[in-house]
């Protein structure tokens, strides 16, 4: 029940999404495309927060290796879009699963402080690694297909993409897998006891995970024509955990409200005050204070009571 | 052959043997009592045969295959589970749930992206619930209910794993009078309809000579009777060391 009307709310949501283009100017369409490519980002890494209770500090590493191989399959090596967009997110998901191998060997903090290694380590290869992505210049100039070059073309493109890739998420969460993967995280011990191999657990949630930032790097590569060492520094990784927080771990759509807030305080702000990060401190500890379950969270609670 | 062969099993916490050369077999079938005073390794015994412990020494053979060193989760699959002294639940999750991600892990369904989890083995969970008197409890939430029921639900939540071993940790400690009674002819009933193997721990007599067929002894660490609850109940050492000092409230 309770799920269908989310269902519903969500369809509402995407086709208001839709209708944008159509009321709003250049300005709007190319936000929400990039409101659209963050929501994947933290939808994808709350998979690992909010659902598996897993605490990753380099989530920007598989969306930097999606990103950058994008442009470089695309432009590089001139492949043709579909195999170059595709072969990216693949290789995010091989990146994750290697990667993921050895971070969830470890819990906790020690689990955290592995994903953040990996990913400063990806950063270094990004800035080291000239040949291919022009270090810290960025890489610029990225081949776009023709049909895709035009704002409102790409937005839409990313809006399909989008919905795919949430309708995907959503099932997976509340798939078979998605309630053992909770379980591990009310309760690692138990799970185990019930024949779980919550290591194998966890680590598909990374791959999955690893996989849509991939999806999103790539998107985002398109949609800027280039990508930056600054994608896989590890303030990105913490973007995106802010971006979930404030939206609220606990709720599916959660973390892509909270994108859409971050980047548009963004815009909004810093060009008001150079203080920006500061507001930025300040209303992140209040959620944290005040609403722990973001604002998501405090949206669920207002539903109820109105009932 | 046995259904677990146990040899020289022996934990040491840093110099502090909490197990030390632990011989026993548990046949098939058979409803077995651990017994010993508080802190003389029980809930270690069967950390070490469950794989929430490495034992620093011995072996454990279920069913002719070697499970020491195993995970917990092999060791679950090859059919033994256990409910734990201190509770141990899913506690934010709904009764329901408890017991349906049980059933979906123990049906090798766990790795499943695609069916809804929340449409699986309703029927079957609803059984189990059932089979536990926790029906009406189904959409609590687990960490909410009272202490028994949480222990109900514990046992129902090891039942999920279908075992032929069961392990039971004490499965009473900290119920009513009344919980007791129903919740040990629950598991004399289930133990029996089911051919399960028991291994539990007990401080409560009653319950341990009501179910029991064969006990065993453990004091500080080492196993110092095992037999028929009469040859333990008449052993001397048993009754100086253990029995003796409930002779007074048994009397
Ligand atoms: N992880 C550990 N590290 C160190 N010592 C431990 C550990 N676990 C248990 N012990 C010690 O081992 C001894 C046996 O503990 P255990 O919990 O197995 O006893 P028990 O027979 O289950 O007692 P109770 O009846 O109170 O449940 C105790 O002295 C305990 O302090
Ligand atoms: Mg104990």
């Amino acid at each position: 029940m309770i799920t269908q009307r989310n269902m519903i709310l969500l369809g509402i949501a995407f086709v208001a999404l839709a209708l944008v283009p159509a009321v709003s100017g250049l300005f709007l369409v190319y936000l929400v495309t990039e409101i659209m490519i963050f929501a994947l980002f933290a939808l994808s890494f709350n998979l690992l927060l909010g659902y598996g209770g897993l605490i990753s500090f380099g989530h920007a590493a598989y969306f930097a290796i999606g990103a950058y191989a994008c442009a470089v399959l695309l432009t590089t090596l001139g492949w043709p879009f579909l195999f170059g967009f595709g072969a990216a997110i693949l290789l995010s998901a091989v990146s994750a699963a290697v990667i993921g191998y050895f971070c969830v060997k470890l819990t906790e903090i020690y689990f955290s402080m592995l994903t953040l290694a990996f990913a400063q380590l990806v950063w270094a290869i990004a800035f080291k690694w000239v040949a291919v992505t022009n270090g810290d210049t960025g890489f610029t100039g990225v081949a776009v297909p023709g049909w895709m070059d035009e704002p409102v073309r790409f937005f839409y493109f990313t809006l399909i993409v989008l919905a795919v890739c949430a309708y995907m998420l959503w099932r997976i969460v509340n798939s078979a897998y998605g309630m053992t993967l909770v379980a591990t995280r009310e309760n690692y011990n138990r799970a185990e006891f019930i024949g779980v191999n919550v290591r194998r657990i966890q680590l598909v949630a990374f791959v999955l995970a690893g996989t849509f930032a991939g999806v999103a790097g790539a998107l985002f590569t398109l949609f800027n024509h280039a990508v930056f060492v600054e994608n896989a520094w590890w303030t990105q990784s913490a973007e995106v955990m802010i971006m979930s927080i404030l939206g609220g771990v606990g709720s599916f759509v959660g973390p892509a409200v909270g994108a859409a807030i971050l980047l548009i305080l963004d815009r909004s702000l810093a060009e008001i005050t150079v203080y920006w990060p500061t507001v930025l401190g300040i209303i992140l500890l209040a959620v944290l204070f005040f609403f722990p379950e973001g604002l998501m969270g405090v949206a669920k609670k207002a539903g109820r009571k109105g009932k | 052959m046995s259904m677990l062969t146990i040899k020289n099993l022996g934990m040491n916490f840093s110099g502090f043997k909490a197990l030390n050369g632990i011989n026993l077999e548990i046949e098939e079938g058979e409803k077995h009592a651990v017994l010993g005073p508080n802190g003389a390794g029980k809930t270690t015994f069967f950390n070490c045969l469950t794989g929430q412990l490495k034992p620093t020494d011995g072996v454990t053979h279920y069913k002719g295959k070697k499970i020491t060193g195993l995970t917990p989760s092999r060791i679950v699959n090859l059919g033994i589970a256990r409910s734990f002294q201190r509770i141990n639940i899913y506690p934010k999750l709904s009764v329901f749930e408890n017991v349906q991600v049980a059933l979906i892990a123990d049906k090798g369904m766990m790795f499943n992206l695609i069916r809804p989890g929340a449409a699986l083995f309703r029927d079957e969970t609803a059984k189990m619930l059932e089979l536990v008197n926790l029906s009406a409890e189904a959409d609590e939430t687990a960490g909410l209910m009272s202490y028994g029921k949480q222990k109900q639900l514990e046992l129902a939540i090891a039942l999920s794993s279908e075992p032929d071993l069961l392990l039971l940790d004490e499965p009473t400690a900290g119920m009513s009078p009344q919980e007791t009674v129903d919740s040990i002819k629950l598991i004399g009933d289930i133990a029996a309809k089911r051919k399960l193997t028991l291994l539990f721990t007990e401080h409560d007599m009653q319950v341990v000579f009501s179910i029991a067929d064969r006990m065993s002894v453990l004091h500080h660490g080492e196993l110092i009777a095992t037999g028929s609850p009469d040859e333990v109940r008449n052993n001397q050492e048993v009754r100086r060391i253990y029995l003796g000092e409930h002779a007074d409230d048994a009397a």
